[in-house]
């Protein structure tokens, strides 16, 4: 009774201790070994080497996939965050109804990425949308045709991803904006410092770790872009707006090439990786000291 | 002065115009979706409705196509439900008294553990997607919708357990000590010192797994069958369903009903919303 009593902490993490363990890492090391193996439709369990990545990096359309993450990760991030921080800025001098302009910038966060896929992918459709529109006000020869382009389709997709989180951005940076010690900046305005001045040379130095973060969850999202890609071009015109999680996806449910899904998932956990360890390892270490 | 007031009026234009750019598409949806196929070929994107109907979202709701299956959204709309609802509480209550020991019940090892936790709620799912899918089928649970609720509560509880470790960790340790010495134990203490606390954060962990769930799309798609899939995978469906004349405006309706759960979440509680996306981004 008492041992149970003493043990209760660890008996109550126990179950999610097991969960974890299994559902997570031990569901990695299975995806990192059918990756090392010849594994088809059905999985294989003899180690065969790092066949299934040599097939994927030799793959077009896994090029083609990493190519989009690039362009539309470079975009999206950058993108979102010059879009987040200006509206932080322009939020932070006194407007009136900043309640307002925040509710109506942050809301697309609410959204599902299928339901903003939808609503894009209606917006931007040649024939009745944006194109049609403007060629009815006697603007006849005007084209906005990307999302049937091959070659631009992915900037549709930037498009809406942007849309969907700047607000984010925005509401993170505004947090940021509000922390910054007031007396600092009082001590400024009365020096006559130019407000420019005071945001670039002494608000935005301080908010570096916000940045950071930004940029982590930012990165994060790219990556993981699935929702979005399927809702607004599946992933088409051909394969011309795949990414890495659409690439997966196809392997594994509907190519039933399970080597290639996983050999695939596991670069992806790896840029990932690349990405958040140093992240949470800075994180975590001071909070180890205390 | 005069030109810091235009400057102000820039300052207020620039503003304006982000506030329409993020509208836009609710806007065009609304008003797609209470047009006529006729008056949508005709009119204009951004025109107001001439003639309101509101048959395309009697349609959405419960005659359009989704794949073979023509009952609108109603019967996915209703597996969300079923499918979020325990997910979400089982994943907090989880998440809580996880927190509760992270916080207060420390004992060698926990910090790895936590580590451990934090790190899972980076992983991108598509490296644990194809095993989920065998150990689901080998439990019996492929295509259910008992099966969604399993895989939400697994990789929800790592945030759940985030963000009531991150709220219990400021309560000092003095108390639960002085607690103990009176003889309470680990879930009486729980039960009567932090339970009473914990609403704000309760709310925080309920409306960001809420709108995780409800909006996931991943699982929903790799993991649910014919009868068990969520309103997302359905509305998807929905759209991308070759069969009759493309009813634009049914797929309008469509977006709106998935989305408006969440969205009213949002309007009633978006404080709540806004500090479980800084909390799931900014750790502690």
């Amino acid at each position: 009774m008492e041992w149970l009593e003493r043990n209760v902490p660890k008996l109550v993490l126990a179950p999610s201790f097991v969960a974890i363990l299994v559902f997570v890492y031990g569901f990695i090391v299975w995806t990192a070994w059918i990756s090392l193996t010849k594994s088809r439709l059905m999985p294989r369990y003899d180690i065969d080497g790092l066949g299934q990545y040599t097939r994927l990096f030799a793959s077009p359309r896994w090029d083609v996939a990493m190519n989009n993450l690039y362009i539309f990760g470079a975009l999206f991030i950058i993108i979102s965050m010059l879009v987040g921080l200006m509206l932080a800025i322009f939020l932070d001098q006194k407007i009136r109804a900043e309640g307002v302009l925040r509710t109506i910038y942050l809301y697309p966060m609410a959204l599902s990425l299928i339901v903003t896929g939808t609503a894009w992918k209606w917006i931007l459709n040649p024939g009745l949308g944006i194109q049609d529109m403007v060629r009815s006000w006697g603007f006849e020869s005007f084209t906005f045709d990307w999302l049937i382009r091959p070659e631009m389709a992915i900037y549709t997709i930037v498009l809406a991803a942007v849309w969907q989180a700047s607000g984010f951005v925005m509401a993170l940076f505004l947090a940021g904006l509000r922390s910054v010690d007031t007396e600092i900046i009082r001590a400024a305005q009365v020096d006559g410092i130019p407000t420019h001045r005071i945001y670039s040379a002494i608000i935005i130095p301080t908010m570096a770790p916000i940045f950071l973060s930004a940029f982590i969850v930012l990165a994060h999202l790219a990556i993981k872009a699935f929702d979005l890609v399927i809702a607004l071009t599946n992933g088409g015109p051909g394969y011309a707006t795949d990414l890495p999680a659409t690439y997966m996806y196809a392997m594994a449910f509907s190519r039933g090439d399970l080597g290639q899904a996983a050999a695939s998932a596991m670069i992806m956990m790896m840029v990932i990786f690349a990405i958040v360890v140093p992240y949470l390892y800075s994180e975590l270490r001071p909070r180890r000291d205390q | 002065m005069t030109s810091n007031t235009m400057l102000r009026w820039g300052l207020y234009a620039i503003l304006t115009v982000f506030a329409l750019f993020y509208l836009l598409p609710l806007f065009v949806m609304l008003t797609t979706s209470l047009k006529s196929l006729e008056e949508i070929r005709t009119g204009g994107l951004l025109a107001l409705p001439r003639a309101i109907t509101f048959q395309p979202w009697l349609e959405a709701w419960s005659s359009a196509c989704a794949g073979t299956q023509c009952e609108g959204l109603r019967p996915f709309f209703w597996n969300s439900v079923l499918m979020a609802v325990p997910a979400v509480l089982i994943s907090t209550v989880v998440g809580a008294l996880n927190g509760y020991v992270f916080a207060q019940w420390r004992f060698p090892g926990a910090n790895l553990f936590f580590a451990a936790i934090l790190f899972g709620c980076f992983i991108p799912f598509q490296v644990v997607l194809m095993p989920m899918a065998r150990m689901l089928g080998l439990l019996g649970l492929a295509g259910t919708i008992p099966g969604l609720i399993f895989v939400h509560v697994i990789y929800g509880i790592g945030f759940t357990t985030l963000f009531f470790r991150n709220y219990y960790v400021t309560i000092p340790q003095e108390l639960v000590r002085a607690a103990k010495v009176d003889g309470a134990g680990f879930f009486r203490i729980f039960w009567s010192i932090f339970l009473p606390i914990s609403l704000p954060i309760i709310t925080v962990s309920v409306i960001w797994q809420f709108t995780q769930i409800w909006n996931d799309f991943l699982f929903g798609v790799s993991f649910s069958g014919p009868g068990s899939q969520p309103v997302t995978v359905a509305l998807n469906n929905i759209v991308n369903s070759t069969t009759g004349v493309k009813a634009y405006n049914v797929d309008m309706a469509a977006a709106i009903i998935a989305a408006l759960p969440t969205l009213l979440v949002y309007v009633v509680a978006g404080k709540y919303f806004i500090r479980g996306l800084t909390a799931g981004s900014v750790k502690g």
